[in-house]
């Protein structure tokens, strides 16, 4: 092409592009309903997370302030950096025979990666996480929990062999 | 040898040249990285960058954690590709142990390997437009983002670093409705990727200000190793998807994108092209996953029998190579990874000598860097 | 001309005519000059109050988000919030700048802005000045804000404000011929530069109009020079937030920042407005020819919110613009001035001068 007329195509070459990324910007700006953000701090009472959310460790309590922890350590031991220690105490039981209970079952929030690998080993699927995800705290101590809420115990189930491990506790139908 | 070059830069320097640092903390450095820049009036004559900045001993922390501990941490190196990261090191233990993952597994795995590709190429373009001037990609970018880690969230419980992927198959089986949102994700980014062309692509501005920037030609691609788009943009075929295959890669039919001529534009396009070629894996596979385990039975105890393993993968920015060295032992001797951004990183001297800072930004953005993996 | 439109003159020459009833005629000039100087004021800081706000929501509608809306409904209050924060911020001095242009930049800036306000027509008779050079005039002046850039750039004493400035300068200087021959334009049309006489010349339909193509392509070109003037979208090089060089205003902080800032959205506005006095009618409704009864359902709208409204519009298109394309680099900047749009002025210029001599056009 001529040197001219490669110039005049060359504006309305370049005349179209913008016209076309114009049109993009212009569609969301005549349909505000478009709008994905979301009002946070107020929306607070609607606000749903997923089920299987990984907020914060926590040990599973029933209504009858119960849970499944037996102190066994196996949480312990699988965890990457030590964001859990496990303190366990001696009672005798009805048979006469000491037997191991959780006395404090502590868990530094500051320190876990989430990685779940104590939700998956734990052999009686007492850990689980919660939804809570504000964790923002003026004062570091408070970011080093004790699980076991006061006054619990634990609940003795009856024995069964397990097959897999299932902490998130949902129906699969695949599997 | 750096600081002796950096020695030799400061005293032999010419009047009228003057050195300044593009410090750790910097908008468009994506990550903690620094350049020191020689700068001539405006033209760019030399560039070191320092990195290290990040540096957590990755390497070495994995010497005493056992096979399962060391996901976590692989996630946290290229967090943009994390599942990837995963899938390295699970298949070179599942190569030592010599185990067989379901195909159930090894689908789910694909799938997830291609969502996690096209979840990084969408934050590389949102932070390259941004680069440029137009904050209004970012935007976007990130708006169809979230609906792929609103996927993520829903069956793993995490949006960016998820230790899913583990040796013998999946952690826990993916949620009752993966299928369906994966599927409807793909119908609705089918219609956006148009007009991330129309935003940028197209126009004529951005087109001058990519096309025959940081030209590199085929051959110093190979010998600088440029892997991944930074590669494929250059002529280099070096898709690991293609030449060694596997999880259900070898079951689905995709191109590998080959552009020749090495400037940031030919860049631009094999990341725009390879969403699209993502999403065509995707929807190939998301319909057949085959029903069974999710997971190979595994002693709780990982012991890799003595020996040297290595395994390569293809993330987002190009060829991840684990090398475990085992001496039996329920830890590894040694485990080493090569990642792409390091490669990646180091041509940016012979790609923005010569050019303004204005291109600096451009190229840089160009060759996608997460600084967290180079360092690791 | 249009049917019952309130000429303000009357007004004006009321309170003339109150004023040298009770004063000698000096006091009453000074008086007068006193409630022009603060009516101007007023309207100055709130209409840049409420531009930085509507850019902001503006630009968070396009990108699928809000924008402010918490500080007041919908966000009214933001920006006063961020006048008072920023009028109570320190203002840290540079070492060996030089003080007295260091301090006397922002002023430039703003008072070249403030001339440029006086001569736009608000409505019939609601003018500042009106010289009867009023087009040339607003050049002249607007050109006055490129000493106040350099100034700072110079003044800060450090090399990246420096090169921001010199870029900023050679942008602006080169783009003022853009704007002139765009603006050149409407003059050969209308057959003078007085703006009210322009105005009143569009009584029978809007120049884009009457002017057909060659009107357009010269509002076009008005809108890309006068965006890159302003030093704005897509131009906006030399204050670029993600390179290295942060612009010529990085070492001013407070208020000296503010009157940058504002000047900025000031310069936006007068642009506007004169794209939409010269090219759109300014505060005429929109009649077209002789079609009586539609001219006279126009007019029922006051003049004051035509110009508003033309001006909106006109300020929408280029916030559109800023929002949509990334930024040029100043060698490509140079060469669209240069190699574009200066010869397709040129050449449009020439073919208006011929439309002109052989009447071709809608008179």
């Amino acid at each position: 092409m001529n040197p001219v007329a490669q110039y005049f195509s060359d504006i309305f070459h370049a005349v179209g592009s913008l016209w076309k990324g114009l049109r993009v910007t212009g569609y969301y700006f005549v349909h505000p309903r478009q709008i994905v953000t979301q009002k946070y701090p107020e929306n607070r009472k609607h606000l749903e997370m997923f089920d299987r959310f990984k907020g914060e460790l926590i040990l599973v309590h029933d209504e009858n302030n119960q849970h499944r922890c037996n102190g066994c350590g196996i949480c312990q031991i699988n965890c990457p950096n030590g964001s859990i220690e496990i303190i366990t105490d001696s009672v005798t039981n009805e048979d006469g025979k000491p037997e191991r209970i959780i006395d404090k079952h502590i868990y530094h929030l500051s320190m876990c990666t989430f990685c779940g690998l104590c939700v998956k080993n734990c052999p009686s699927t007492a850990l689980a996480f919660s939804q809570q995800f504000e964790h923002a705290v003026y004062d570091r101590s408070k970011l080093t929990k004790v699980l076991n809420q006061p006054g619990s115990s634990i609940r003795k189930e009856p024995k069964t062999p397990k097959v897999h491990a299932e902490p998130m506790s949902k129906s699969n139908p695949d599997n | 040898m750096q600081e002796a070059e950096l020695q030799d830069i400061l005293t032999s320097r010419e009047d009228g040249e003057y050195i300044i640092n593009i410090g750790p903390q910097h908008p468009s450095t994506h990550g903690v990285l620094r350049f020191v820049v020689s700068l001539k009036g405006e033209i760019l004559e030399y560039l070191i960058p320092h990195c290290g900045y990040i540096h957590r001993g990755i390497e070495k922390m994995c010497e005493r954690l056992t096979y399962q501990q060391i996901i976590h941490l692989t996630d946290r190196m290229d967090y943009l590709s994390a599942h990837m990261n995963n899938e390295v090191i699970s298949l070179a233990v599942e190569k030592g142990m010599e185990i067989e993952v379901p195909e159930r597994a090894k689908y789910i795995r694909t799938i997830l390997a291609e969502l996690q590709r096209l979840d990084s190429h969408q934050l590389w373009w949102s932070a390259f437009g941004m680069d440029l001037g137009g904050p209004t990609c970012f935007f976007y970018g990130l708006r169809d983002r979230e609906k792929i880690l609103d996927i993520f969230e829903e069956s793993f419980g995490s949006r960016l670093l998820h230790s899913y992927i583990c040796p013998g198959g999946l952690m826990n089986d993916i949620h009752p409705n993966f299928q369906t949102r994966t599927k409807e994700f793909m119908k609705y980014f089918r219609k956006k990727l148009p007009e991330y062309d129309d935003l940028l692509t197209g126009n004529v501005i951005f087109e001058q200000r990519t096309k025959g920037l940081g030209t590199l030609s085929k051959e110093e691609a190979i010998s600088y190793g440029l892997t991944g788009p930074c590669g494929r943009g250059s002529g280099f075929s070096c898709d690991i998807r293609k030449h060694h295959p596997y999880s259900a890669y070898d079951k689905v039919e995709f191109k590998e994108i080959l552009y020749d001529e090495g400037d940031t534009w030919a860049r631009y396009k094999v990341r725009i092209d390879e969403m699209w070629e993502s999403m065509n894996i995707i929807e190939q596979l998301i319909d057949n996953i085959p029903a069974g385990e999710h997971t190979a039975r595994m002693k709780p105890v990982i012991k890799l029998p003595e020996g040297e393993y290595h395994q390569r993968v293809e993330t987002a920015r190009g060829e991840l190579v684990a090398y475990i060295v085992s001496m039996g032992d329920k830890y590894p001797y040694r485990l080493h990874f090569r990642t792409p951004n390091f490669n990646n990183l180091f041509v940016i001297n012979r790609l923005a000598a010569g050019y303004k800072i204005a291109d600096l930004i451009a190229i840089s953005g160009s060759l996608d860097l997460v600084i967290p993996d180079i360092d690791r | 001309m249009p049917f019952n439109i309130y000429d303000f003159s009357v007004t004006t020459k009321a309170v003339d005519e109150y004023f040298k009833a009770h004063m000698s005629p000096t006091w009453a000039f000074v008086m007068e000059l006193l409630i022009v100087g603060l009516v101007f004021l007023i309207v100055y800081a709130i209409i840049g109050l409420y531009l930085v706000l509507a850019e902001r929501k503006v630009c968070a509608i396009m990108q699928n988000r809000y924008g402010p809306n918490r500080v007041g409904k919908w966000g009214l209050v933001q920006t006063i919030a961020d006048l008072i924060k920023l009028l109570m911020k320190e203002l840290i001095p540079v070492r060996k700048s030089d003080k007295f242009l260091f301090n006397v930049a922002p002023y430039i800036v703003i008072i070249a802005s403030f001339m440029a306000i006086a001569a736009i027509p608000f409505a019939k008779g609601l003018q500042g000045v009106d010289f009867n050079i009023g087009v040339f005039y607003m050049m002249a002046v607007s050109s006055i804000g490129v000493i106040g850039t350099l100034l700072a750039g110079w003044s800060s004493n450090s090399k990246y404000s420096l090169i921001g400035a010199m870029r900023s300068g050679a942008q602006v200087v080169s783009y003022e011929l853009s704007v002139g021959l765009a603006l050149l334009a409407v003059v050969i049309f209308s057959g003078s530069m007085q703006l009210s006489t322009i105005i009143e010349s569009q009584a029978n339909g809007w120049w884009i109009f009457k002017g057909h193509l060659p009107a357009i392509i010269a509002f076009v070109m008005f809108l890309i020079a006068s965006t890159a003037e302003i030093n704005r979208g897509p131009f906006d090089l030399a204050e670029a937030e993600s390179e290295l060089t942060a612009g010529f205003h990085t070492e001013y902080s407070g208020i000296k920042f503010a009157f940058f800032f504002l000047a900025e959205y000031m310069n936006m506005f007068i642009v506007a407005s004169l794209a939409a006095t010269v090219f759109l009618g300014g505060w005429m409704p929109l009649h077209i020819g002789s079609l009586e009864s539609f001219n006279r359902i126009m007019d029922f709208v006051p003049p004051i919110f035509w110009f508003f409204g033309k001006t909106i519009f006109v300020i929408y298109l280029i916030m559109w613009f800023k929002w949509t394309f990334p930024r040029l680099r100043i060698d490509q900047l140079l060469t669209l001035e240069w190699k574009y749009l200066l010869p397709i002025n040129l050449l449009n210029i020439l073919l208006i001068a011929f439309l002109v001599l052989m009447g071709w056009y809608f008179k």
